[in-house]
């Protein structure tokens, strides 16, 4: 390849994967700049991008509203109970699952892949509704089962697949029984896969909104709602609105950041195995 | 536990030919699924089954139910803004499988070449895909502002009129498909991503000794190695795309109107708006039954162009 094709190369290349990563990069940045500017800056026309005075204030007002910390604990407990409880039932279930070859089984996490959210909140709903259970947290930790389930399970069934069966058979000729066998000799290797199923599990649940339009009172609101409902009330503050935004998705974008690899790992096993 | 159940038999079915063994399922293993089993029973199963029975009610919250047959479903034709939904939906999906698909397909080219800070910046790039839906919806409501919005201010800078974006409802739903793109590539360019990484090398160095060209190489070495994967892609993308929710409520709530008012956004309205449960569920029946068809088109379509083209396995 002659010296000239080959930089006319690298200049094309360059400039892909410049058109390919600018529509994220400016996006968080510009997301960045409407949160750090005061209302005389976000409503001007040409845009500013750089103040000159930052308005850090934006932050300090999301963070210090009485009511935040409620929603971020809301959140933090409906997300961290369903992927517990995700982890404590799918985890066993996946290994059982890729022990048996029940493949057939599989096909109900395909169908609770394919459901609208929308079409479990009809039915819960009204269930909670009976059970006296709308004001509580309670609904919104069991509806987001719905999400962090299949999710695991998904997961652990491909990641237990491919472990090897060499050590849990001569186990089983020593004389373990299968629990043993289960938590001594196949938890410790699937390691790294519950880690994949909880923090895909984690991020979906903290990502939904859905669930928590519906099913959250005044008091139960999960973060993504509380943020949404600030466009009604303050609809030309974008400042604040922008800032609670980041706050909102920077846990997410940060374990993105640094369990890229992990991340990469599971949506494509899933996917592919989704096929 | 279950100690007795280190009896079982088979322990050197490892290798065996799944096949063989389908419709073999041996008990010792109910113990670790048993609870997985109750939970989706009861979030998965249940929903659906009561969904179905409730259907066939005329039933509005807060009043006794009454079975009225398929009236639900013999309303839905006559439904005008059903029907509508079902157009906008269509319209919404099929564009957002086809241009997270080129413009994915285009990222995973790029990523499978070598390039400094590849990692960093396929992290960036994926970004979109995992922050928090209601909160980037939040940002581009911003930036469709007519007036103020950063859009308009960038298609200034090379000459386009203004756009009144999400807020007209010719462009509605081109708008909100310019979201999903640039938030769903990512997934498609991870799939074809690692489609790519699956293809041998031989091929691409014959091609190069025979001087083929960049496109050349993807049109025909590359292309039809990762079609497999790119109906994969493009599936997934339909079934997210036909029940995408909360970019479309955070955005315009179905409006202008009912513009951009998709199937799941008539059906959030009917069940949490006017409450009428019976009807909701009638059209979540056959929401579901839609996308079971679509994905099985998709599916077929998929199995077709297998044999003709490639013959490869995904």
């Amino acid at each position: 390849m002659s010296p000239l094709r080959r930089l006319l190369g690298q200049i094309g290349l360059g400039f892909s994967i410049l058109v390919i990563v600018s529509p994220s990069i400016l996006f968080f940045l510009w997301m960045l700049s409407l949160s750090t500017k005061y209302e005389i800056d976000n409503a001007s026309y040409p845009p500013v991008f750089i103040p000159e005075h930052f308005n850090w204030g934006n932050y300090a007002a999301v963070l210090s509203s009485n009511r935040f910390s409620t929603y971020f604990l809301n959140s933090l407990i409906v997300t961290g109970a369903a992927t517990a409880f995700a982890l404590l039932v799918g985890v066993p279930a996946g290994y059982g699952m890729a022990r048996m070859r029940a493949q057939k089984s599989a096909i109900v996490i395909l169908i609770a892949r394919i459901t609208p959210g929308l079409s479990y909140l009809i039915p819960l709903f009204l269930l909670f509704q009976w059970l006296g259970l709308l004001g509580t947290l309670w609904p919104q930790i069991i509806i987001h089962l719905v999400v962090t389930v299949p999710i695991v399970i998904w997961i652990m069934i491909g990641y237990f697949e491919t472990t090897p069966m060499e050590l849990e058979e001569s186990a089983l000729i020593d004389g373990a029984s299968r629990w043993q066998i289960f938590h001594y000799v196949a938890l410790p290797i699937a390691r790294p896969g519950i880690a994949v199923a909880f923090i895909l599990s984690v991020i979906f649940s903290w990502n939904n909104f859905v669930f928590g339009i519906v099913l959250a009172g005044r008091e139960t609101r999960t973060l993504p709602v509380a943020v949404y409902n600030m466009i009604s009330f303050d609809q030309l503050s974008w400042g604040p609105l922008a800032a609670a935004a980041l706050i909102v998705t920077l846990p997410v974008l940060l374990l993105t950041v640094f369990a890229q690899r992990q991340i990469v790992a599971g949506l494509t096993a899933g996917a592919v195995k989704g096929g | 536990m279950s100690e007795a159940t280190a009896t079982a038999p088979a322990s050197s079915r490892s290798d065996a030919d799944p096949r063989e063994l389908r419709g073999w399922e041996p008990p010792s293993y109910w113990p670790f699924i048993a609870p997985a089993l109750v939970v989706v029973l009861g979030v998965i199963i249940f929903p659906w089954l009561y969904t179905t029975w409730m259907s066939l009610h005329e039933w509005k919250v807060g009043s006794p139910p009454t079975f009225v047959g398929l009236a639900n479903y013999i309303r839905l034709p006559s439904d005008t803004r059903f029907v509508e939904s079902i157009g906008h939906t269509l319209v919404y999906a099929a564009l957002s499988v086809v241009l997270p698909l080129i413009f994915g397909t285009f990222a995973a080219v790029v990523f499978h070449t070598k390039f400094p800070m590849r990692g960093f910046l396929r992290g960036i790039f994926i970004m979109p895909m995992m922050a928090t839906p209601v909160a980037i919806a939040l940002v581009w409501t911003m930036m469709f502002h007519p007036q103020l919005g950063i859009l308009n201010y960038l298609l200034s800078l090379v000459g386009i009129p203004a756009q009144l974006w999400v807020f007209h409802p010719a462009t509605v739903i081109p708008s909100l498909v310019l979201v999903e793109t640039w938030q769903w590539s990512p997934l498609v360019m991870l799939i074809v991503l690692g489609g790519l990484a699956a293809i041998p090398t031989e091929p691409y160095e014959s091609a190069q000794i025979d001087g083929a060209t960049r496109w050349q190489i993807f049109r025909y070495i590359s292309l039809p190695l990762v079609m497999p994967f790119l109906f994969i892609a493009g599936m997934i993308r339909g079934i997210d795309a036909l029940k995408s929710f909360d970019i479309i409520f955070a955005i315009t709530q179905g409006g202008p109107g009912t513009a951009s008012e998709t199937i799941n956004l008539y059906l959030y309205s009917t069940a949490f708006v006017y409450y009428d449960v019976g009807y909701a569920s009638a059209i979540v029946v056959v929401f579901f039954a839609l996308i079971v068809v679509l994905t099985g088109a998709l599916l077929q379509l998929r199995q077709t162009t297998h044999w003709n083209d490639t013959g490869g396995s995904a």
